[in-house]
């Protein structure tokens, strides 16, 4: 008795009248796998583990299906299943299977290399204008009393509290003609006929820069607010004014700042479908609304997939080279 | 402790009443909010010292030399460098550089860009900038690390880009701030020496802010000693260490023991006190300037105590019983930790001259007699 309660609880069981099932519990059972997860994967894969299934299921996943649209072949009102581009046929031989012509059409077909360009040059603007306006916030709040800047943080959270939606709704009511901003112009005398802002690209740069300005601030300020003062003492100590200071100093050590807020700001800008289509232009359409326009007004599925496979493609390839070599020069600065 | 250039009387100007001091501190005062950092300083240093500004955290120092550099300003009083007041000049148009406690090297720099940086602030040719840094890399014997980031150094040789950084200016007076707090015992020392060496060198006059006595005993020519704000002593080494002038100084300064007593004999070549803490009398071989009956106290350090195993014959004075409660052995010497008869402990320190044998050791809880010479004992009266 002495010498069974010395042992483990398991032992113990697997020693009683039952010890055979226990046995197999133990071996088979959920505590032999937990064991097993713990000895072959450590805990920071487990945790890596977890983002990545998520993006395998609901992005590549997803991604692989698309792909596969748009290499089918298109008929008038055809839709789905369309036919996999790889299948085994009956003889045991591999079938292979792609249609290019979405693609090729793509090519040969202006609208979508204009609506493509004017994207990208939206997207480009656009994150520039937040870089503009968002650096000096951001810095501003990071050089803030350490009570206030949650304050501050907090007041640039606060839109989205608010739908997304309402808010981009809410410009309309502030651009158009008759407007909050075209009526004030001309109570004061500026005007005399109304400012055409509703359904022009400035109209989408002021939804785009309102709405995307938090997605550069939060990046920027923490990155600002890890800056060692000291090193701006020692550059004011060196004969640096101000300005040099900050542009030899801050400025080159906030760049990953920079990059990620930049990132944050262009990447879902280049993709922008809600206020393109609210605020802006109805003879340039940007290329998400474009997508959205094959895929429901023309149900044209291949070629659709198509666009979103190249913009994909346009999009992520050159971000992925480029963060590959952020990444070699983040690793090189830090040992 | 290295004596440096003690006797060289040119090298001395503090001696000299006609010297023009390099700067001026006139009852400078900084207060933050209700918190009175740095209180009524006025000091007065000169061309080519190594002036060490030591005191214990928070006593003000650091705020002092943040003063000079111009990264605080001054609450009240003035700071004049080179006849020249230096109250409206930002840090960047002081002819002052600083190396900081941190080093504040430039993360994004390679050790020659940190190095030019303040050189490119000058308008200098190209190539006056790059002989210039290499010269000064060579002097602080990085040369080969040049291409060097920061990240890639030892603490020792991101020190020395530091030095040669707020060295390559030439400012006409250089700020160090615990230049050496960062660095092992053994690096500390070698670099202590490689100071002095540049100082000489470069004849730069140096600032130099620590809470290290043996750091500021090693480097300076003369210490201002610094408690709650205030300047409470300046001299040189020997000065600050064997003629303390307050209670403050001479315990912050090494160990010392201290006796209360009153003054019963006042002369001009001796002095008695009477000492109920001590249990006796104390004999000193010089006058002090103090009213007869004044309460004053005698302060003996360890190292000038001797202990005696048998009372010495015929002496009554400077000579006390104890009991050895403590021993420590530190290789080079020992301290023993003697309780006398009045049950105060004494601090007595002994060079370990010999290797003794067991017997002939000092022993725990052995009865011993503690004697001192008659010049030193300091008497003090704050």
């Amino acid at each position: 008795m002495a010498n069974s309660r010395a042992l483990p609880a398991h032992a113990r069981l697997r020693s009683g009248r039952l010890g055979p099932l226990w046995d197999l519990f133990f071996r088979f059972g959920p505590l032999g796998w937990s064991h097993y997860i713990r000895s072959h994967w450590a805990g920071q894969r487990l945790v890596i583990a977890i983002p990545f299934l998520w993006l395998l299921v609901f992005f590549v996943v997803p991604f692989l299906i698309v792909l596969n649209i748009s290499f089918a072949e298109w008929a008038p009102l055809s839709r789905p299943p369309y036919e996999p581009v790889l299948r085994w046929l009956e003889d045991g031989a591999l079938q292979v299977k792609l249609v290019f012509a979405s693609y090729t059409y793509l090519l040969h077909e202006p609208l979508y290399v204009s609506a493509w360009l004017y994207s990208i040059k939206v997207a480009a603007i656009s994150t520039l204008f937040c870089l503009l306006i968002g650096y000096p916030m951001a810095y501003a709040i990071a050089r803030s009393e350490p009570s206030v800047r949650n304050i501050y943080l907090m007041l640039i959270i606060l839109p989205f509290w608010t739908s997304f939606l309402l808010r981009v709704y809410a410009w309309i009511g502030l651009l158009k003609n008759d407007g909050v901003i075209n009526q004030f112009l001309m109570w004061l005398g500026v005007i005399d006929s109304p400012l055409t802002m509703m359904n022009t690209s400035f109209a989408v740069y002021i939804g785009i820069v309102y709405s995307y300005l938090p997605f550069m601030i939060l990046p920027l300020y923490s990155n600002l607010e890890k800056h060692d003062q000291t090193l701006l003492e020692a550059a004011s100590d060196l004969g640096a004014g101000p300005v040099r200071s900050f542009l030899r100093v801050t400025l080159p050590l906030s760049i990953p700042g920079i990059v990620a807020g930049s990132l944050l700001v262009f990447i879902p800008a280049v993709g922008e479908y809600v206020i393109p289509s609210l605020l802006g232009r109805t003879d340039q359409l940007m290329i998400a609304k474009l997508l959205a326009d094959e895929f429901f007004m023309n149900r044209d599925w291949p070629r659709a997939s198509a666009v979103a496979t190249v913009m994909l493609l346009l999009l992520i390839v050159p971000i992925m080279i480029f963060q590959h070599f952020q990444n070699k020069e983040l690793a090189a600065a830090k040992k | 402790m290295t004596e440096q250039r003690r006797n060289d009387k040119k090298l001395e100007p503090w001696r000299d009443p006609r010297a023009e001091p390099y700067i001026r501190f006139e009852n400078v005062t900084k207060r933050f909010g209700d918190f009175t950092a740095v209180n009524n300083v006025s000091l007065k240093i000169y061309r080519g010292e190594i002036f060490c500004l030591l005191g214990g955290s928070g006593c003000g120092k650091s705020t002092l030399l943040r003063m000079m550099a111009g990264f605080e300003s001054v609450s009240g009083g003035n700071i004049f460098l080179d006849g020249q007041d230096m109250a409206d000049i930002p840090p960047y148009e002081r002819p002052v550089n600083m190396m900081f406690q941190s080093y504040a090297l430039f993360p994004h720099m390679t050790v020659e860009k940190n190095v030019a940086f303040g050189l490119e602030q000058e308008k200098l040719s190209q190539s006056e900038i790059a002989s210039r840094v290499s010269d000064m890399l060579e002097i602080v014997q990085l040369g080969q690390f040049a291409a060097r980031k920061p990240h890639q150094l030892s603490g020792g040789q991101r020190q020395r880009v530091a030095l040669a950084r707020s060295l390559v200016k030439r400012p006409k007076l250089l700020l160090l701030d615990e230049p050496l707090g960062a660095l092992d015992k053994k690096l500390r020392e070698h670099t202590q020496f490689e100071l002095i060496n540049i100082q000489e060198q470069l004849g730069v006059t140096f600032i130099v802010v620590t809470h290290d006595q043996e750091e500021a005993m090693t480097l300076a020519s003369r210490i201002g000693v610094m408690n709650r704000g205030e300047i409470v002593q300046v001299g040189t080494p020997t000065e600050i260490y064997e003629f303390p002038t307050s209670k403050f100084v001479a315990d912050f300064i090494g160990s010392v023991n201290m006796f209360e007593g009153v003054l019963i004999e006042d002369l001009p070549d001796h002095v008695r006190i009477q000492s109920n803490e001590l249990g006796g009398v104390v004999y000193v071989d010089h006058g002090i300037s103090a009213a007869p009956g004044a309460v004053v106290w005698a302060a003996i350090r360890p190292e000038k105590i001797n202990i005696l195993r048998t009372p010495p014959p015929d002496v009554r004075e400077n000579c006390v019983r104890g009991v050895v409660k403590e021993i420590a052995y530190m290789g080079d010497v020992s301290t023993y930790l003697v309780k006398i008869d009045t049950d105060k402990i004494v601090r007595v320190t002994l060079p370990n001259i010999e290797r003794l044998s067991d017997d002939e050791r000092i022993l725990w809880d052995e009865t011993v007699y503690l004697t001192w010479h008659s010049s030193s004992p300091i008497v003090i009266s704050q």
